[in-house]
């Protein structure tokens, strides 16, 4: 059960999160003008990765705000969390 | 044989408080402070059990919660008995019963006895290999298996305790009350650290607390002694709350705990009464210090497992702490010091030790002098190659051991006892470290296993660490908290300690016999009777990880996890195959450390409280007018309403005709509702739903269909433009919660520049759904006020309006086909205008109509119902709902996905009304759909997703998916049940007033 540090709310319990697969995967602006590998890519395609993953996690029974996280999937150990919209932190 | 067998009284037990209590139906007396095991002991009790395959007798093997054997049934008379209770850890109380587990019919005769007779048949993997062949065997042979074998009996009356949890948060936890255990909590607390100490058995001070050896000493006092002025002094710290008969089941991440804190189970019934039982603790702590202890090891030799073949560390709390003797001639067998000190703490109270056999060649301790001057012999480089006795250990057979530990040689010596001590040495007990996701590292000289990492939220001391003498205990417990905790001084840096140091040990995993294995029965998981020659068989077949082996042999996987003989089966299994040890690994320690009820687990969310309900304000009507209900997601929606000991189907004509003939009312306050407001609110609901809104007229309502980005549809329903920059989307019932989400993702992950604000306000409204022919004259007696022509209030309009001076919202839409209007109230007038509606409704019959008629109906109409007729593969296309999908829009949720190669198949399943060709036969929801009987393998052409008899147009209808079903209007297909096949033909959607001239009636 992770304690999650929300950057709305501050720390909480993971039963108030939800989990929202991998972060920075942007939704084609012109998605009439890609090829159905291209759609394809955008629409299943995911890393899984193990080690460090960046995710997206909203806080459901919270502030309902979405974040992002890195998360090092082989330990659980959250790297860091930051507000939609901002730069990811350098590896 | 009442009594005795206690030895000299004991401080811990109350010898002027006698108690008595049942075990397989005898009563016998105990002490207060006795467990189960201590009193059975006492009495001379030992055979408590059957083993799971052979039903081989086994005794109780030790003291706590790591015992394999003594696995009892709690009230077994009971219908809420308790089953795999271990009497290790049961405090005996006026009153308590229990009995064996496992045998039949019973613990002296045992049927399943016989099993060990048959054992040359019972090898490993037996139950794979044998069970499942030939299958159709199975329900015999698990009959028999059923019968004789299981564990326990499950209670069949709902159990009446209370149960509860608890949230505790605190600086530092540690677990387990041992000496490092009370030291390092005195410490963290001492220092302002907000401290939790837990213990799961009822007293503090672990094996310290009744340890007699003079060798060892702490300030010059008996390291009782000194421990019990520590705890004494325990209650006057600040900042520590303490907790026994406590037990940590799991250790999650972020140092998450949940321990079972038992309130309840040591009293006698009438004080149990209306008290909470257990308790779950979840505890989120800053800091976790682990000090677990060490489990001692058994040795692995031929018939290891007669009752009276006793832990040596289990004998020395029995007689120190319980003050019980376990045998009358008692034998130690070891590779290490430990049983020497066991062996004196029986002489001393005047016990008969006859012999200590020891593995090891020689021991430099000063235990041993004393040993010597008590005359007990010792056998040097011997080992025991066998035992006798079938209820009760009365000899071993010993030879001596060759240099390498491989085989025996000389002549053997018989030498009779009733009890057996057996010291293998220790174990860490590092379940919950690794729980905690750390990983071990392997000690090849100590052959144990150890937490590999301390980090700064948590530590391993003492003996879980692998600290098994006192100076190393302290010096080390010293130096880690100063670290940990940050702090300047730990509080026992000066205490002076004295240790008799021989830590040398013989590891021989298993132990030669003079006969050949094949011949032996050396048991290393005593509850599953897995032997080291079942795990050598394992290997011969090519099993290699040590989790088939596991799994194959079912080592390790009773009800005590594997706690005694798990590493030696890992050292067996490495010098079986020639690997080292730490390179094997080790198999996963899950939770829960030891059982938990199941009562712990769901605390207080049982009964009603077991599930959240939610229910609508009309929900007192409903129950005063005899509606039944069913669960759609959380809420409770009135299903039908039955009169007069009508049928659900009765129930359900009636209602479906009244509705189309007069007048019908539905509760749809469940529907989901979210209030939509912005700048930009109309370019969201373009891009969210598949058709366009921009045109959508103040005061107009829409129907909409939402996908997923891959095109499937993912909810419907209809939204209503309330101002310029303010609409009303409804959701399916079950929908709303995450349509809700999936809006609020999109808005502010990918489109946070829209302005669009979203609430959810389903609770906040009550809707009425009134609907039927004379819905509009109904609606005329509550509004008269308001202007109900097809001109001023056409289909698919809205408008705001007051009924008694309250605000409410009266849309005119229809999912039934009929003239409808749904009034929206707030919340808290909802059963009022319901009433309304009712008393206006009375002189045209109106007739309140629940989900299945509002299903019928719907499906008359051929209206689809997300989650029903869908199923999260079909586009609206496959849905023949073409009209919906804007072709002008450049974009909106999914729409790509709509041109994808898969998505534009022509031969997609594909939604299709099926009628039959005898019109009574009402088809099965969910049956498969053929268009050849004959051919083989059968084709499924798709399934049944929506099946009625339609009152209103006196036949069955059916909606259905059908691969290429588009092409397939009036084929005939087949629908194949179990005793027959029924013949239909494939028909249009609609089936009730196609051209829809029933809503402006
Ligand atoms: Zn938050």
């Amino acid at each position: 059960m992770f304690l999650i540090n929300c950057p709305y709310c501050g720390e909480r319990d993971q039963q108030e999160f939800k989990a929202g697969g991998e972060a920075h995967i942007e939704r084609p602006k012109q998605p009439t003008e890609l090829s159905d590998d291209e759609w394809a890519e955008y629409l299943f395609m995911r890393k899984n990765i193990k080690g460090v993953q960046f995710e997206r996690w909203n806080h459901a029974h919270g502030c309902r705000k979405w974040f992002n996280m890195v998360r090092d999937t082989s330990n659980d150990q959250i790297k860091a969390i930051y507000k939609m919209g901002e730069k990811p932190p350098s590896q | 044989m009442s009594q005795n067998l206690r030895v000299k009284s004991s401080e811990f037990i109350d010898e002027t408080h006698r108690i008595s209590f049942k075990f397989d139906g005898k009563t016998y007396y105990g002490f207060k402070g006795d467990t189960l095991a201590s009193a059975l002991i006492a009495n001379n009790v030992h055979l408590v059990g059957r083993s799971f395959k052979y039903h081989r007798p086994r005794g109780i093997m030790t003291s706590g919660s790591e015992e394999p054997n003594a696995i009892v049934q709690i009230n077994p008379n009971s219908n809420i008995t308790e089953p795999n209770a271990r009497a290790t850890e049961i405090e005996i109380y006026e009153g308590l019963e229990a009995s064996s587990q496992n045998c039949w019919p019973s613990v002296n005769f045992d049927i399943g006895g016989i099993n060990n007779f048959l054992a040359p048949l019972l090898p490993a993997g037996f139950y794979y290999k044998t069970f499942m062949w030939p299958k159709s065997f199975w329900e015999k042979y698990e009959f028999f298996i059923r019968y004789s074998a299981g564990l326990g009996k499950s209670p069949t009356n709902r159990d009446p305790d209370i149960y509860d949890h608890r949230n505790i948060h605190c600086d530092v936890l540690v677990v387990g009350a041992g000496i490092s255990g009370i030291l390092a909590a005195k410490n963290a607390a001492k220092n302002n650290f907000k401290t939790l100490l837990l213990e799961e058995k009822n007293e503090l001070g672990g094996s310290t607390i009744f340890e007699t050896n003079e060798e060892n000493k702490i300030n010059n006092k008996l390291a009782s002694e000194w421990l019990k002025k520590e705890i004494s002094e325990l209650k006057n710290i600040k900042n520590l709350e303490i907790k026994t008969r406590t037990s940590v089941a799991a250790y999650h991440q972020y140092n998450y705990l949940l321990a079972r804190e038992n309130l309840t189970d040591h009293l006698e019934k009438k004080d149990k009464k209306d008290k909470i039982r257990q308790r779950l603790l979840k505890i989120r702590a800053k800091k976790v210090i682990l000090a677990t202890g060490a489990l001692e090891r058994p040795l692995i030799f031929n018939n290891n497992d007669r009752p009276g073949i006793i832990l040596s560390s289990a004998i020395k709390k029995y007689n120190n702490f319980y003050g019980v003797a376990c045998g009358t001639k008692t034998i130690f067998f070891t590779n290490n010091d430990s049983a020497y000190e066991s062996a004196l703490a029986l002489h001393n109270k005047g016990l008969n030790v006859k012999a200590i056999i020891d593995i090891r060649e020689n021991s430099n301790s000063r235990i041993i002098k004393k040993i010597n001057d008590a005359g007990i012999k010792i056998y040097w480089s011997h080992s025991i190659v066998d035992t006798t006795g079938y209820k009760r250990l009365s000899s071993v057979s010993i030879m001596k051991l060759s240099n390498d530990g491989t085989s025996v040689t000389g002549s053997k010596i018989s030498i009779s006892c009733d009890c057996l001590g057996i010291a293998g040495g220790w174990t860490p007990a590092v379940h919950l470290y690794t729980q905690s996701g750390n990983k071990l590292t392997f000690d090849e000289e100590r052959k144990i296993f150890i937490p590999k990492t301390n980090t700064a939220e948590q530590i391993s001391v003492g003996s879980c660490a692998g600290d098994f003498e006192l100076d190393e205990i302290i010096k080390n417990l010293n130096y880690k908290l100063k670290i940990f905790l940050n702090i300047n001084n730990s509080d026992f840096e000066d205490i002076a300690i004295e240790n008799d140091h021989d830590t040398s040990k013989r590891n021989i995993w298993l132990l030669p016999s003079d006969k050949p294995i094949g011949k032996t029965k050396p048991f290393v998981d005593y509850q599953n009777d897995a032997t080291a020659k079942d795990i050598k068989l394992a290997l011969r077949e090519g099993f290699r990880s040590i989790e088939h082996v596991k799994r194959y042999t079912t080592t390790g996987m009773g009800t005590d996890q594997g706690k005694l003989g798990n590493m030696h089966a890992l050292g067996i299994i490495a010098d079986t195959a020639g690997v080292k040890m730490g390179e094997l690994g080790t198999t996963t320690f899950r939770p829960p450390y030891t059982p938990l009820t199941f009562g712990t687990i769901v605390g207080r969310n049982v009964g009603e409280f077991f599930d959240t309900f939610r229910r609508t304000p009309m929900n007192d009507w409903h129950v005063k007018n005899k509606a039944k209900f069913e669960n759609v997601g959380q809420w409770k929606r009135a299903w039908y309403y039955p009169i007069n000991g009508e049928t659900m189907h009765q129930a359900v004509q009636r209602e479906s005709k009244a509705a189309r003939q007069s007048a019908g009312i539905l509760d749809a306050s469940t529907l989901g509702k979210i209030d939509i407001q912005g700048s930009d609110a109309t370019e969201f609901l373009n891009r969210v739903y598949t058709n366009a809104w921009s045109k959508l007229a103040i005061g107009k309502c829409r129907y909409g269909l939402m996908l997923n980005e891959d095109g499937m549809v993912y909810d419907d329903g209809v939204t209503t433009r309330l101002g310029e920059n303010h609409y009303i989307m409804t959701t399916t019932t079950g929908g709303a919660a995450n349509v809700l989400g999936k809006l609020e993702d999109y808005l502010q992950t990918e489109w946070p520049e829209l302005d669009v604000y979203l609430t959810s306000v389903t609770d906040h409204f009550a809707t009425a759904s009134l609907c039927g022919p004379n819905s509009k004259k109904i609606l005329n007696k509550i509004i008269p006020e308001l202007n109900l022509s097809d001109d001023n209030f056409p289909h698919m309009s809205f408008k705001e309006v007051l009924i008694d001076k309250i605000k409410c919202r009266v849309m005119r839409i229809s999912f039934t086909g009929e003239l409808s209007y749904e009034i929206n109230t707030p919340a808290s007038y909802g059963e009022a205008v319901w009433q309304k509606c009712i008393e206006a409704g009375k002189e045209f019959d109106i007739t309140p109509y629940g989900t299945e008629t509002m299903h019928l109906l719907r499906a008359e109409k051929g209206f689809i119902i997300v989650g029903q007729d869908t199923d999260g593969t079909m586009t609206p296309i496959d849905l023949q709902m073409d009209w919906i999908v804007s072709k002008k829009k450049y974009d909106f949720i999914g729409k790509r996905s709509l041109y994808r190669s898969d998505t534009m198949k022509e031969n997609r399943k594909q939604l299709v009304g099926l009628l039959t060709e005898d019109p009574n036969i009402v088809l099965e929801e969910g049956a498969q759909i053929v268009s050849e009987l004959n051919q083989k393998p059968v084709e499924m052409l798709g399934h049944v997703t929506s099946s009625y008899f339609s009152p209103n147009l006196n036949k069955s209808i059916a909606l259905a998916v059908v691969k290429d079903g588009k092409n397939m209007k009036g084929k005939k297909l087949f629908i194949p049940m179990e005793n027959k096949n029924i013949s239909v033909t494939v028909s249009n959607t609609i089936f009730y007033d196609e051209e829809n001239k029933r809503i402006n009636v």
